[in-house]
């Protein structure tokens, strides 16, 4: 019995071993073109690069040049952390007030959050951008706004999920004591809310990160570029890609996020799993 | 949980001792969460009555952009439509059948679970534009065998779009599964053995009805990622050929974008977009919240 599970058990780590190894294919697949002469990429791509095919680091240079791809790194990094830290600390305590103080007004909002979770960006998309450009937020500053804004409604939702599960008593203690409500906040009720930051932070970055609709529409193009808008830029007119630079590009903004992800990855799948049982 | 009798009055007295603190702590996410949310939504729905180019000079025509939307023989949305609905269905059970068998083999005790776990979640962290530009590369690359491209058909279109949400979706669906079925209380699956239930049989009646929960969040997540779906079409196919693959999303963001005067149309079909995601995301999860077994 106990070696026929052991067989069962070998057989699947082989089976699984395989698809790990297909799965991470179209990924490697990239990183060998990105070293490919830019005329073989498209008439070659399974071909290993030497010889002739051969370019160095071309692709990367060319690709780096064409997209400015450094400033769009940087003010996706901007973007990114700034946003995220932004909904952190609003949203916690938005979310920390409509759950002690119970009125006809914190229900709305908190409805209206709840509500605001199921509707499509596309829904919103023109009437935002317009309104981003008459309040001057066509900027990466400005961005962060519009970001706490749109994000607010799934961050405020899972804050309140997490306070309504802490006793009272150890915040009516901190406030018996002299504290005011905002050191109540910041030194009895954000410790406590530490793994649900985490949580609402990865989701967040997550998406930021990521995020092309909203900054294509938002952001002012000649001056503001990031990263996904930087590779879509590429496609340029119809049908013309340069091959080559998107190969680097492509394998210059998967490096950063594979290096983030295994240096956290408890995290980020902790957070994935939290996440999900509170949606 | 045990509380004071004077409970009530004690919550009271923080109350009102907090309440004043409105503006420090709720104020700055309500102004974002209008500036990015409410207006636009309530100008949306507004708009979507009017004809415009920007949204001052918006002038009232009542429901004439909702009923060109379907009596324009040039605009592919009834096509989108489908097209989309049926990626959707499609995407939908293959990602959660897949996701669950993996998670169901995973949590067997064979070695290397870690890395695949691993590995298997990673495409998610990878943004959709990406990801299409990195399966263009892979797919084109495979049709060029057959003297083919992507946008030869937007069938092949179809199926490029299935497997990519496949690859990408399949791990994080994975692991919410995972954590389902390690939530099962072990003596369970044991007393249903014991009572002599064979291993489909503990599949069928113990399994799947105790990860129920598990099956409703990663439907509701997978049926609007489907719906809503956007980057990975514009990477993949752009709508090519022709438009014919086009999905939902992407359709309303030509209408807006890549015709003028067509502005009032893409918000009219925003709506009707948005009702609809809303409709399903709604049934869907009352439907499925009744089959939850209660704990």
């Amino acid at each position: 019995m106990n070696v026929r599970k052991a067989k069962h058990g070998t057989l699947l780590t082989v089976i699984f071993s395989i698809i790990s190894i297909l799965y991470v294919y179209p990924i490697a697949l990239v990183v060998i073109n990105s070293f490919k002469k830019k005329a073989y990429i498209s008439r070659k791509p399974f071909a290993i690069p030497t010889g002739k095919m051969f370019v160095q680091f071309e692709n990367y240079v060319n690709g780096i040049k064409k997209t400015g791809f450094i400033e769009a790194f940087g003010w996706s990094l901007f973007i990114t952390v700034f946003s995220v830290a932004a909904i952190i600390l609003c949203t916690s305590m938005c979310a920390w007030y409509i759950s002690r103080v119970k009125n006809k007004v914190t229900s709305t909002i908190y409805y209206l959050c709840l509500f605001s979770m199921i509707v499509p960006f596309q829904m919103v998309m023109f009437t935002l951008s317009k309104i981003a450009n008459i309040l001057h937020l066509s900027n990466p500053v400005g961005i962060i706004v519009v970001y706490l804004g749109f994000g607010a409604g799934l961050s405020v939702f899972m804050f309140t999920g997490f306070v309504k599960s802490i006793p009272l008593e150890i915040e009516e203690a901190a406030m018996i004591d002299g504290c005011t409500p905002i050191q109540t906040f910041f030194q009895v009720v954000m410790p406590i809310l530490k793994p649900t930051c985490i949580t609402v932070a990865i989701l967040q970055a997550m998406w930021i990160w990521n995020d092309y609709l909203l900054p294509y529409l938002v952001l002012d193009m000649r001056k503001y570029k990031t990263i996904p808008i930087a590779v879509q830029y590429l496609r340029g007119g119809y049908g013309s890609i340069d091959m080559g630079a998107m190969m680097g590009v492509l394998v210059l903004s998967i490096i950063p996020i594979i290096i983030f992800y295994l240096s956290c990855q408890k995290y980020i799948i902790e957070g994935v799993v939290a996440g999900a049982v509170k949606g | 949980m045990l509380r004071s009798p004077f409970f009530k009055e004690r919550e009271k007295i923080m109350e009102k001792a907090i309440k004043r603190y409105f503006p420090v702590f709720v104020l700055p996410t309500m102004l974002a969460f209008t500036i990015g949310f409410i207006a636009p939504f309530i100008m949306g729905i507004y708009l979507s009555f009017c004809k415009f180019t920007t949204v001052t000079d918006a002038k009232f025509i009542g429901l004439v952009n909702y009923t060109k939307i379907f009596n324009d023989p040039s605009d592919p949305f009834l096509h989108s439509l489908w097209y989309t609905a049926a990626f959707t269905v499609v995407s939908v059970l293959l990602i959660n059948v897949l996701a669950f068998i993996v998670a169901m083999l995973l949590t067997k005790k064979i070695k290397g679970t870690n890395i695949f776990r691993t590995v298997f979640f990673m495409p998610n962290l990878i943004g959709g534009i990406i990801l299409g530009y990195v399966w263009q590369l892979l797919l084109n690359g495979i049709l060029l065998s057959f003297q083919r491209t992507l946008t030869y058909s937007s069938t092949y279109g179809f199926w490029g779009l299935v497997i990519l949400m496949c690859w990408q979706q399949i791990g994080y669906m994975m692991i919410i599964y995972i954590s389902g079925i390690q939530n099962i209380p072990g003596e369970l699956i044991e007393a249903a053995k014991i009572d002599g239930a064979n291993s489909r049989q503990v599949l069928f009646n113990v399994t799947i009805p105790m990860v129920m929960p598990s099956i409703t969040i990663c439907t509701f997540l997978t049926l609007t990622n489907g719906f809503k779906l956007f980057d990975q079409n514009l990477a993949l196919t752009n709508g090519e050929p022709s438009k014919m693959s086009e999905m939902l999303a992407l359709n309303i963001f030509n209408t807006f974008y890549g015709r003028p005067g067509y502005e009032g149309v893409g918000q009219a079909k925003a709506v009707l977009f948005f009702i609809l995601v809303a409709v399903i995301a709604i049934a869907q999860n009352t439907l499925t919240r009744t089959k939850e077994v209660q704990q």
